[in-house]
């Protein structure tokens, strides 16, 4: 872990995995998109809107695997004071926090159809809605300080505090009476969906991943050059300034 | 102890606080959390006439009366039962057998006046050959969510 906190390192090693990621990305989307739409069956009861469930599971489990990178990096720049773990926090938040929109989105339309309702205050929607708020929040703070040292620390001990509400999320539907129904795919006793809808909603879970990888790589490239040209600059002036 | 151990401890002693507060806060307002009563709780809890809330259950078979947009049927938790009137639309999966969630106020005759109805949906999705399979075979555990 601590030899690629090494800038030069970790560019290396995301020039080799990008091209794998974004190919995964492209093909299992293709994939998981042609069968959620065309090729996989209506459910017994819910019909084709069944089909909405393909993009919104996968942005919610999206939506949490984002926050639990995110909590990692802000521990590891915390405790070890790495310099690439913040970037990498911070190149995670607007991505968990798209896909987290996209969930609460899609899962508005299916509710409407499906219940009757566009929102419900139950606990499962109104805890994936904090995760939403948390994410906001972290892109603020991150950006509120001159010195990019300190965003980086407060917004590292938000994302931190943050993440107990990760485990109310996962768990929010069997602790309490909600409306939302419970745990399908990641529950005791195997997944309680049928192996024709299983198929197309992992490889969609599969193409999400391998999207937030390229995008991570790319992002985290960008906050790197970023950096160096911030550098470069305070030479420039300080080379300037003695020059006189 | 290095600088780097003790900021370990310290985050690890941080997390464990935090998340120990915050499952003691959720204990403790766990009755405010619930999105729904069940027929049981509306029975043994005697929530006070006109107070607006929410009652979930099955509906039971063979209940559902319904006359133009007026519906009556009755939800059950297989342990106690209560009976709801309402009218207006209902959603697309409301079926006998069926779980439901329905908001509105204990009127004095005992009955429940609800102003909206909302369908619970199982966790289980399957094609419909899977599902008319599984009927045949006597292996359907029709509505029984947990």
């Amino acid at each position: 872990m601590h030899r690629f906190a090494n800038p030069a390192r970790f560019l290396r090693l995301a020039k080799v995995i990008l091209p794998w990621s974004s190919g995964i990305a492209v093909i299992s989307l293709a994939a998981g998109l042609w069968f959620s739409l065309a090729a996989s069956p209506a459910d017994y009861q819910q019909g084709d809107s069944v089909r909405i469930m393909y993009v919104h599971v996968p942005s919610a489990w999206m939506g949490m695997v984002c926050y639990v990178a995110m909590a990692v990096f802000s521990a590891m720049a915390l405790i070890w004071k790495h310099p690439l773990a913040d970037l990498l926090a911070k190149a995670t938040a607007p991505v968990g926090a798209a896909f987290t929109f996209l969930c609460l989105v899609t899962g508005s339309l299916w509710g409407k159809p499906m219940w009757g309702t566009w929102w419900a205050w139950d606990a499962r929607l109104t805890s994936m809605l904090i995760l939403l708020f948390l994410y906001l929040g972290y892109m603020a703070l991150v950006n509120a300080f001159d010195d990019p040292e300190r965003g980086h620390k407060a917004a590292a001990i938000l994302a931190l505090v943050g993440a107990v509400n990760v485990p109310v999320i996962k768990w929010s539907v069997d602790w309490w009476n909600t409306l939302h129904q419970p745990a399908s795919v990641v529950k005791m006793g195997g997944p309680a969906i049928d192996a024709s809808m299983l198929i197309p909603l992992l490889l969609m879970a599969v193409g999400f991943k391998g999207y937030w990888v390229s995008i991570l790589i790319l992002r985290s490239r960008a906050e790197i050059a970023g950096q160096k040209i911030r550098v470069i600059r305070m030479a420039q002036i300080h080379a300037a300034s003695r020059g006189e | 102890m290095t600088r780097k151990q003790r900021r370990l401890y310290f985050v690890l002693l941080g997390m464990l606080a935090l998340g120990a507060a915050v499952a003691l806060v959720l204990t403790a307002i766990s009755d405010s959390l619930v999105y729904f009563y069940s027929p049981t709780d509306v029975v043994t809890q005697r929530i006070p006439e006109g107070r607006r809330m929410r009652v979930g259950g099955l509906v039971q078979d063979g209940s559902v009366k319904k006359d133009g947009k007026q519906v009556t049927f009755v939800i059950t938790d297989l342990t106690n039962t209560i009976t709801v009137s309402y009218s207006g639309l209902l959603p697309d999966l409301f079926r006998e057998g069926q779980g439901v969630v329905v908001e509105g106020r204990k009127e004095k005759d005992g009955a429940f006046h609800a102003s909206e109805v909302l369908a619970k949906h199982d966790e289980n999705y399957m094609p419909k050959e899977v599902a008319d399979a599984l009927k045949k075979s006597g292996q359907w555990n029709d509505g029984k969510t947990k």
